[in-house]
């Protein structure tokens, strides 16, 4: 086989097994006509009927601008954070006790205690709780990569008399941003399991709330529309991201290849 | 530990340092394990006088001694130690399941370019996909059984790993691979002895994501589908209205947490002992 013949191959198949996984689970509903699977067809038309765009600004709006706003604030707070303690070891030493008990609780176990102490059940609670869990990647990530920065750079810029805020805009917040975007692609995919989790108790709109609703008045066609938008939800967001993430790592790609590792 | 590493190689190399500098050292080494004491403890406190002052009321927030008092008291009941067996019981089949999966299948995407970009789309798409949002399809397939909490920790821990462990399979040196060619190993010798150890580093890490997921799982599927565990106890405890129960499951969960992470930490230092990443910098 050429190597050609073998590249087309490759592409053909990169295209015929998604397809194939499709047509496998329209058949299979079909054939089984379960009401609990009901057909893939169908659930596509239900997705059209229900997510473009009539009930988009109800359901959809709701959720992302819970993921939006909780991501956004673990963000700001996680760099804010990391970059000082990642830079001091005795704050570090104080601070590790709690984010090591904190990022290991799964974050549903503290959905009851969200809405007791916050006193809500809506937008409060959900981006308060999005926000406290996404925050420990990003945290950590950002600790990490300020220490792992070449202690000689620093040593150099404060030779060169830069100031603290200058050394930490210019040298230390770029040097770490590869993983703190790292950091950030980690807690993008906990944001939105969290806003489904989080949606599941104690809500009265959103994407979770109508997946768990649709379940539990049977309608099954939207309960599997609702599960292909959190699905495609997860992935748009996931794919978003990486195309921001390669527009403003640009550079340190380029300094990575061009650089003997 | 790499706090006291980088202490350490501060430390100047030569054989007798001075009294100066060691007494350093020592206040540092001291230092190092008081202040996260220290730390803690000011939270507990805090926790403390801001429930009693009524900062935060009671009712919301039970003091810190209400909270650890009713832990220690469920701690002497059969039940809660059936509970907690039972989340760690479906935490533990999840993992061991999804690395039983998605090891071997890794492998064969990993080494085959081929199969590797047919199953890339698909692999993309449903890696991303929040398992909880699976829920309610349990609920009509399984229905609120062990096999649905092992099902969602097996579905939620198989992706991390599956993807670490192609990573790892494809990041193997081909210059080894190579000499292990000219030097006659078979197919099935090269990748028990060089694919498979050049990729644990990856498929660990790929095991930590995991069990981290695996655990969220567990608990949700508790918690919402009501099968056995520390996640049904929350759930009536908070149904009930008895806050200070639901803060005593909490510190549960969150110690079960670390636990699990302690351990991994542990057994990732006897495991990986002979890579560079766990071996500490020889001044």
């Amino acid at each position: 086989m050429t190597p050609r013949t073998y590249r087309t191959l490759k592409i053909a198949a990169e295209i015929v097994v998604p397809i194939a996984i499709l047509l496998a689970w329209q058949l299979w509903t079909v054939h089984a006509d379960n009401p609990n699977f009901p057909r893939l067809s169908t659930i596509l038309v239900e997705f059209r009927d229900m997510w473009l765009f009539s009930d988009f600004g109800t359901d959809v709006v709701p959720s992302l601008k819970r993921i939006a706003l909780g991501f956004g604030i673990a963000t700001v707070l996680g760099v804010g954070l990391g970059i000082p303690l990642g830079m001091s070891r005795w704050t570090r030493s104080l601070a590790m006790p709690h984010v090591e008990y904190w990022r290991a609780m799964p974050p549903p176990a503290l959905l009851p205690i969200s809405i007791v102490l916050l006193h809500s059940i809506g937008d409060v609670q959900k981006v308060s709780f999005i926000a406290f869990f996404c925050l420990f990647p990003i945290l950590l990530n950002t600790m990490d990569g300020v220490r792992a920065i070449d202690p000689t750079l620093i040593d150099t810029a404060r030779s060169f008399n830069v100031s603290r805020w200058e050394r930490i805009r210019r040298l230390v917040f770029p040097a770490a941003l590869p993983q703190i975007s790292a950091g950030m692609r980690t807690s993008l995919s906990l944001a939105v399991i969290i806003m489904v989790v989080s949606e599941y108790f104690s809500s009265t709109s959103g994407v979770g709330f109508v997946l768990l609703n649709s379940k539990n008045t049977f309608q099954f066609t939207p309960m599997w529309a609702a599960i292909l938008l959190i699905g495609l939800l997860g992935y748009l967001l996931n794919v978003l991201f990486m195309l921001a993430e390669r527009r403003i790592l640009a550079w340190h790609r380029g300094w990575r290849a061009a650089t003997p590792q | 530990m790499s706090t006291e590493a980088l202490g350490a190689s501060e430390s100047p190399a030569s054989a007798a340092p001075s009294p100066a500098a060691s007494r350093r050292l020592r206040t540092d080494r001291v230092l190092g394990i008081a202040l996260p004491v220290v730390s803690v403890l000011l939270a507990l406190v805090a926790w403390e006088l801001i429930s009693r002052s009524g900062l935060i009321s009671q009712r919301d927030l039970p003091a810190m001694s209400t909270a650890f008092r009713e832990l220690w008291s469920m701690m002497t009941t059969q039940g809660f130690w059936g509970a907690y067996w039972e989340t760690v019981r479906g935490w533990l089949i999840g993992i061991v399941l999804a690395t039983l999966l998605a090891v071997p299948i890794g492998i064969i995407l990993g080494s085959s370019d081929f199969l590797g970009s047919a199953f890339r789309v698909p692999i993309e798409f449903l890696r991303p996909i929040p398992s909880a949002a699976l829920i309610p399809v349990l609920f009509l397939t399984i229905g609120s059984t062990l096999r649905s909490e092992i099902f969602l920790a097996t579905f939620g821990a198989f992706w991390p790993l599956l993807v670490q462990t192609i990573y790892g399979v494809r990041d193997v040196d081909p210059l080894t691979t190579d000499t292990g060619r000219s030097f006659g190993l078979g197919r099935n010798e090269r990748l028990l002895r060089i694919t498979l150890p050049s990729a644990v580093p990856y498929i660990w890490t790929g095991l930590r994501i995991a069990s981290s997921i695996a655990l969220i799982l567990a608990f949700t599927a508790e918690l919402f589908m009501g099968t056995g565990g520390l996640g049904q106890r929350m759930n009536v405890a908070d149904s009930f209205g008895l806050t200070s129960q639901v803060y005593a499951l909490a510190l549960a969960v969150g110690f079960l947490g670390i636990g699990i992470h302690l351990v991994l930490s542990a057994l990732e230092k006897r495991i990986l002992h002979w890579h560079p990443s766990q071996r500490s910098v020889a001044s």
